[in-house]
């Protein structure tokens, strides 16, 4: 360990730094607005650390802990700009909580640290420690409200998320157990030299690869662990869900690909068995999201069991990484790629449910008639943001589908994409019954629906880009593809 | 007959039944934050078992227990502060009630 070593960890230090001086500051200051804007000017300066280290060559740092690579940096991008975006959105939503602003800032600020230490965890104890520090802070988040709904989803997101966390701990040990090794690079050297039996003669391994599918697929609500989604969707307070469904999904697909490819990509006979069972949860994990989807009746859960759906199609990309043998990388670009697109999609659609949410206070669907002529913009954005989820041209989902099924169909999963492109028409289904009762349903009362600049900006925001991935997607994907680039691959 | 790796392991496993039973099987949710508890020491005692064992001249076994147990403190405390706020709204910690929102 080198004191160098710190100068690397620039952006997660000086935003741990950004957390310290917001939780100071809300002693003395009674001017709350003040706090987001220290917050975002922390993610803004942790960024532009991570912006001057993008290019660098890739090193791991701390004991082969954590390492710096354009991977690990574009998720720490990604999830900067999440967050302060999701700080902007929250800015007429803070209201509801007059007393406990900087507490809520600075929770939001701690675990896009444990997200962005996440995305860069190299040793199985890093992406433990990584992973409890985002979950405990989004916990808090998730019962902010202390109102009976956000008590409830606390709960059940804190005992479904720790026993989910225990689940992977104990396949964490056996991978441990079986290798003697926690560090990724390690555990893929040993596995190198092992000799090329089927996976089912090594029970431990088997054991132990099943239980981290099973704590990693909690983080990304895949099939069969998608339970808590709808529940702590709706009952969290609506930025904390859009952070939840954007940012900490993001950092679940980071770290499984990190943790499958880096250590456990090595030996083909392996990653073809992981390549598959991610196929079939993919496929079912997207069924399942895309037909309760249909029947929901609240925005915030129909959001929900979509990006379930969403998850299910990502999920296509790391079965493209497994089956994938040799040096292609497709996989992973066009997984980076849908992340990235998800990302600002869903966003986008979240903080247009915030805006009009906060003005008629209700998140039935019923109650969005006629907001086409209340807030034709809020509207058109949150159209625009719904047909990017269905993938439908101009927008960043079509590209991302084509992008990511396209690498499937590469790597012999057909199969897989045919029922993904049957997904994503019965998802239209859904998507386009809220446009239609936007625009076609005869609004309660002519009153606009106001919303503030912080939200428009946001708004703005995340539809620009939308935009811009769909229409000039060219540098977009060549920086995904750059992104590929582990350290130790 | 001497003690050895394939008694801790046994013992982990069971205890780590034991909680996840509890875990699906218990109604109140401080019961449930034990069993989970119990779930989380079962981790640690496979993991210095495989540390003593597999790598006995390193201490990684070791450390990540202990940070296992850091963590597991901290899960507990905001457990316990989440079942608080909501007894004080329903007066119950019985996870069976909590079913305001159900698809």
């Amino acid at each position: 360990m080198e004191i160098g070593d710190f100068r690397l960890l620039a952006p997660e230090i000086s935003l741990l730094g950004c957390v310290l001086l917001v939780i100071l500051l809300d002693l003395f200051i009674k001017q709350k607005r003040i706090l987001a804007t220290v917050s975002i000017a922390g993610l803004i300066v942790s960024a532009g650390f991570t912006l001057v280290m993008w290019g660098t060559p890739p090193v791991v740092i701390l004991s082969r802990t954590l390492a710096v690579d354009a991977f690990a940096l574009f998720f720490k991008f990604l999830f900067l700009v999440v967050a302060a975006l999701i700080i902007l959105a929250s800015q007429d939503y803070v209201n509801k909580f007059e007393r406990f602003q900087g507490e809520y800032y600075a929770l939001v600020l701690i675990s896009a640290v444990g997200m962005m230490l996440l995305a860069a965890a190299t040793d199985l104890i890093a992406i433990y420690v990584a992973l409890e520090l985002s979950g405990i802070s989004l916990y808090v988040l998730v019962g902010f409200l202390k109102d009976q709904k956000s008590s409830e989803a606390g709960l059940k997101f804190l005992l479904l998320g720790a026993v989910a966390s225990a689940v992977l701990l104990y396949g964490m040990t056996l991978v441990f157990g079986f290798t003697g090794r926690t560090c990724l690079m390690c555990i893929a050297d040993f596995l190198q030299g092992m000799p090329a039996t089927g996976i089912l003669d090594n029970l431990a391994l088997l054991l132990g690869l099943i239980l981290l599918v099973a704590g990693f697929g909690f983080k990304i609500a895949c099939f069969p662990f998608q339970m808590w989604v709808p529940d702590v969707y709706e009952g969290a307070p609506t930025p904390i869900t859009a952070y939840l469904s954007v940012a900490s999904k993001v950092a679940g697909f980071a770290v499984i690909l990190r943790v499958f490819f880096v250590a456990l990509g090595a030996p083909d006979w392996m990653s073809l068995n992981w390549g598959m069972l991610f196929a079939i949860l993919s496929a079912i994990t997207m069924t399942v999201g895309n037909i309760v989807a249909i029947v929901q009746s609240n925005i915030k859960r129909m959001l929900g069991y979509s990006s379930i759906a969403q998850a299910g199609y990502l999920l296509v990309g790391l079965a493209t990484v497994g089956m994938a043998t040799g040096s292609d990388t497709s996989g992973q670009s066009g997984l980076i790629f849908f992340l990235m697109s998800y990302a600002v999609t869903n966003l986008g659609a979240f903080i247009a449910v915030i805006a009009i949410s906060n003005k008629i206070d209700s998140d039935a669907i019923d109650d969005y008639a006629g907001m086409g002529r209340q807030a034709s913009l809020l509207a058109v954005a949150l159209t625009f943001c719904l047909i990017s989820l269905i993938g439908l041209p101009p927008t960043a989902g079509l590209i991302a589908k084509i992008y990511i099924f396209s690498g499937a169909v590469r790597h012999g999963l057909l199969w897989l994409v045919i029922v993904a492109v049957v997904n994503s028409c019965i998802s239209a289904f859904y998507y386009l019954r809220v446009v239609k009762v936007m625009w076609l349903g005869v609004p309660p009362s002519k009153e606009k629906v106001p919303s503030s600049w912080a939200l428009r900006t946001a708004l703005a925001v995340c539809c620009l880009l939308v935009l811009l991935l769909g229409v000039v997607p060219g540098s977009f994907v060549s920086i995904a593809e750059t992104a590929t680039r582990f350290f130790g691959s | 007959m001497s003690v050895g790796l394939e008694h801790y392991l046994a013992l982990s496993a069971v205890l780590f039944s034991i909680g996840l039973y509890g875990v699906l099987a218990k109604r109140n949710a401080v019961v449930i934050l034990m069993c989970i508890e119990i779930m989380l020491n079962a981790v640690n005692i496979s993991l210095v078992t495989f540390s003593r064992y597999v790598v006995p001249l390193l201490l990684t076994g070791q450390i990540f227990a202990i940070f296992v147990i850091v963590v597991a403190a901290a899960e507990a405390a905001v457990g316990i502060a989440i079942i608080i706020a909501i007894y004080r709204s329903r007066q119950s910690v019985d996870v069976d009630k909590f079913d305001l929102m159900k698809w």
